[in-house]
């Protein structure tokens, strides 16, 4: 039992520290294609220095990606492995094909971006900017086609073998398109665009605080907005279209996110709320009917509750509730950041305000808590399924863990991410606080 | 059919892992070297030597771990579980050695540096003998029980035979990485590092024989195929043939030919090992039975050949652009503003 829950809290920990990462390199990677663009097309000297600038930040937080993301590739072997053993068949071509088709084509061509500047021409510069961009956004295709294969399994057979039965597939892309695939793909690059985004919003906030590189902030901040304005929005949309795939495949989560134990037609959207599992009810503002209205098209609509299934077969109800309507509540928050923010900054009252600068200065914790939060409601959502209705967590650890080892690991894991995230934030501050150089001005950018 | 895609992931699986040792072998070397150079400078030019690169020559490492994930998975559940603590270890020392890398120039204090000198020089030693002590833990077999289950303690999985794997792994890794540095360096760092080559050759060299001895005594079925044809037996000669060509090259001055041969050398020498356990991928020391090979250990032949595909169409790719940037950043270091 210990290792089972030291399992969960090591992977738990694991999986959240990277996440702060990958969503950030998503994001950046994409803001540096827009910059290094605007530089090719335009041809000043600014955006030049932006691209260099952002692109050193970039390398600091891709090497954290990656020192963090070898530990997953591995951990499902190490402690999930009856459940790698029982998915294997089908689990494992992503994480293959994302070694093959992403982090290969990320990593390579980083060097170039990094430290190219003076060895390849313009052109071959800014197709290594694309090509990191692309990777970033391939591997999280396929991690998420891995995810979603867990929350909504499809086009696979349960088969015995000799060792026991398992899942093979029946059909690639049957499993690749599996029913929740799309669109919690889109939803989570729109969760990393904004983590870029408001990266940059951050970084640029301060340097006008400090009264330090006008325009250099005054041009990374608009870039910033300017993806913020989409993201913000296409987050809402996919977040919509993935709860409506979920009440579709995964009735019972989005009953847990929503609090609703009895299925009924006409039921109500809690705004904000604490539930009560014992009287099996939730208090709080409520908007009658939206909840059906927004899953069928109509109030009609019967959306199913929780009593569907037996109490072993649901998930911690009012964690997955209040997790999930935190990171509504900060999406919300976000839609009004990003399109405020830009509404004052084209405006220029927010370069004015001091207290608005710092507020933005902290934007960029918002969209890092919404993206823990919404994984963290998704995986805690699924419980207690590690594959959706067909393997259960407690029956996907390793068969032979001792466990002191978990517990060793465990700690051990703790205390040097720890260290780890202190580090990444001296290196980071260093980095920031040194700024744009003058020499990343001068347009030498290219031997060709 | 599914015998050939069973031993075509075979194949591929021993194709990654031997690019990941010829690659990160050559980094992790340069970090065992680390500490021999003096001076501020100097250890700039070695860490700048791998700075482009080192990252991405992990991704050989990830690859082949999702590659037997796909393929293989019970071996994959298998090993990773049961050599829990020693690959725990082994991802601390990977994460270890990228922070020192980056942490290093954060401040220029001589106390500062020379910590995180040797945090880079421990971690990449660490890495390179778990990696040896890996596989003379596969080659030697441990106690498999039916269903595939394996459980060790660290203390067991070190002993004589696997510690002498170890220390061959940590002799080539830092041989090959005493070649690249040649062909990076210039001057008196270069004329220092080129005294490390024999040396290092013939360390190397020991441990080689030391090795193929105590397989042949302990491990007669890992010689059982190069009997049964001794055309195989080229697979060993040209490793050595191709280890010794390096004095020479380096001697005319031939430098990228000295490495590329030297890169040749691991690639025979994985190839041994590969020939010498096939089809077994993890021996069993009990019931043989209960050993994992590519038959009993791999996946569904839809899930092989769909894989087999993803891997003709994305590895030509891989190595094309992998070429390409190995060319960007040819011939000697050179410090600037990026370096680390
Ligand atoms: C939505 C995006 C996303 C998600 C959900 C994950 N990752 Fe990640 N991962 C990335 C997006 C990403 C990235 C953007 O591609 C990274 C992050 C920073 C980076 O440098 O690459 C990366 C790095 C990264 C690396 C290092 C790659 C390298 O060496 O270049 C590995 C092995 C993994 N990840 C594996 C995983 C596993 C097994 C995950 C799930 C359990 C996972 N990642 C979740
Ligand atoms: C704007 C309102 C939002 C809605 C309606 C919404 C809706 C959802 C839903 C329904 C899920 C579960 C999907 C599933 O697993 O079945 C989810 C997951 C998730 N959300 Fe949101 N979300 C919103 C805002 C945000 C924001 C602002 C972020 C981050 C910046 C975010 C990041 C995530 C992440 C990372 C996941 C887990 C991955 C996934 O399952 O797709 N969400 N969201
Ligand atoms: C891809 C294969 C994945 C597997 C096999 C997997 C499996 C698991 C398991 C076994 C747990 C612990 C169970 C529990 O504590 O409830 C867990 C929790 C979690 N996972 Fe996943 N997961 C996967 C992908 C991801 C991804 C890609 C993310 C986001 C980056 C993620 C985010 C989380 C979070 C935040 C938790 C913590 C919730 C918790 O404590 O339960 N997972 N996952």
């Amino acid at each position: 039992m210990d290792i089972l829950l030291h399992s969960r809290l090591q992977f738990a920990l694991t999986i959240g520290f990277h996440y702060i990462y990958p969503p950030l390199s998503i994001g950046l990677g994409l803001a540096l294609v827009i910059m290094e663009g605007l530089f090719l097309k335009t041809g000043d000297p600014l955006y030049q220095q932006m691209t260099r600038f952002w692109t050193r930040i970039f390398g600091l937080i891709f090497a954290l990606g990656v020192g963090t993301g070898i530990v997953m590739e591995f951990e499902f072997g190490t402690n999930w492995a009856r459940y790698s053993r029982f998915v294997g068949d089908i689990f494992g071509s992503p994480l293959a094909a994302e070694g093959i088709f992403a982090f290969f084509l990320e990593s390579g061509f980083l060097a170039i971006l990094l430290f190219g500047w003076d060895r390849v021409g313009k052109g071959m510069h800014f197709l290594a900017t694309v090509m990191v961009a692309l990777g970033s956004h391939l591997s999280a295709i396929w991690i998420i086609v891995a995810n979603s294969w867990m929350q909504t399994p499809a086009a696979f057979h349960v088969v015995d073998t000799p060792v026991g039965p398992r899942a093979e597939i029946t059909d690639f892309w049957g499993a690749v398109f599996n029913p929740s695939m799309l669109d919690r793909l889109l939803h989570t690059l729109m969760g990393a665009w904004q983590a870029g985004a408001f990266f940059l919003v951050s970084v640029s906030a301060w340097y006008l605080l400090k009264n330090r590189h006008h325009a250099f902030a005054k041009r990374s901040m608009a870039i910033g907005f300017a993806l913020a304005l989409v993201a913000s929005l296409g987050q809402l949309a996919t977040g919509h279209a993935g709860a409506v795939t979920a009440a579709r495949h995964q009735p019972v989560k989005l009953a847990a996110f929503e609090g609703l134990y009895e299925t009924r037609a006409d039921a109500g959207l809690t705004i904000f709320g604490w539930v009560d599992e014992a009287e099996q009810r939730v208090s709080g503002p409520e908007i009658p009917g939206l909840l059906s209205l927004m899953v069928g098209g109509s109030r009609a609509t019967v959306v199913k509750g929780l009593n569907e299934v037996p109490v072993a077969d649901r998930p911690p109800v009012q964690t997955v509730f209040q997790l999930y309507h935190a990171m509504v509540g900060l999406g919300m928050l976000l839609i009004l950041m990003a399109w405020a923010g830009a509404i004052l900054a084209w405006r220029g009252t927010l370069f004015r305000s001091p207290l608005l600068l710092k507020l933005g200065v902290f934007s960029v914790l918002v969209p890092q808590a919404a993206n823990q939060l919404g994984w963290a409601a998704a995986e805690i959502g699924r419980q207690p399924w590690i594959v959706q209705g067909l393997m259960r967590t407690r029956d996907a650890l390793s068969e032979v863990l001792v466990p002191g080892e978990v517990l060793t690991s465990l700690l051990l894991f703790s205390l040097i991410y720890l260290g780890l995230f202190i580090v990444f934030i001296l290196l980071l501050d260093q980095k920031v606080r040194k700024g744009p150089l003058a020499e990343d001005l001068k347009t030498n950018g290219g031997a060709a | 059919m599914n015998g050939a895609l069973q031993d075509f992931w075979f194949l591929v699986v021993g194709v990654l892992f031997t690019g990941y040792a010829i690659l990160d072998g050559f980094d992790l070397g340069v970090g065992v070297l680390h500490l021999l150079v003096r001076g501020d400078q100097d250890r700039r030019i070695l860490l700048n030597a791998i700075g482009p690169v080192w990252d991405g020559n992990q991704v050989w490492l990830v690859t082949a771990g999702g590659a037997l994930f796909a393929a293989f998975p019970h071996v994959y559940a298998t090993a990773f579980s049961g050599f829990y603590l020693a690959f725990v270890l082994l991802l601390f020392a990977l994460i270890f050695r990228g922070v020192s890398i980056h942490v290093r120039s954060l401040k220029p204090g001589s106390a500062w540096r020379h910590a995180w000198d040797r945090a880079f020089f421990t971690s990449s030693l660490v890495a390179s003998l778990l990696i040896g002590v890996a596989l003379g833990n596969i080659a030697w077999g441990v106690p498999i029980a039916p269903g595939f289950l394996y459980h060790g303690r660290l203390l067991e999985q070190i002993h004589p035979y696997t510690l002498l794997t170890g220390l061959t792994v940590v002799a080539l890794f830092t041989m090959h990485g005493a070649i690249y540095l040649v062909l990076k360096t210039e001057g008196g760092l270069n004329s220092q590092v080129r005294r490390w080559v024999n040396p290092a050759i013939l360390a190397f060299i020991v441990c080689y024989a030391l090795t193929t001895l105590a397989t042949l005594i302990w491990l007669p079925r890992m010689a059982q195929p190069f009997l049964a044809r001794p055309l195989l037996g080229l697979v060993p000669l040209g490793g050595l043939l191709a280890i010794l060509n390096v004095p020479r090259l380096i001697h005319h001055g031939r430098e990228l030919q000295a490495f590329l041969f030297s890169s040749l050398s691991i690639a025979f020498l994985l190839g041994l090992f590969g020939i010498g356990m096939y089809p077994e991928m993890i021996h069993s020391t009990g019931d043989p039975a209960t050993s994992l090979d590519i038959r009993n250990a791999s996946s569904s032949p839809l899930t092989l050949r769909t894989m087999a595909w993803m891997v003709l169409i994305g590895m030509p790719l891989v190595l094309g652009y992998t070429v390409h940037i190995y060319r960007v950043f040819r011939g000697k270091v050179q410090l600037d503003s990026m370096s680390y």
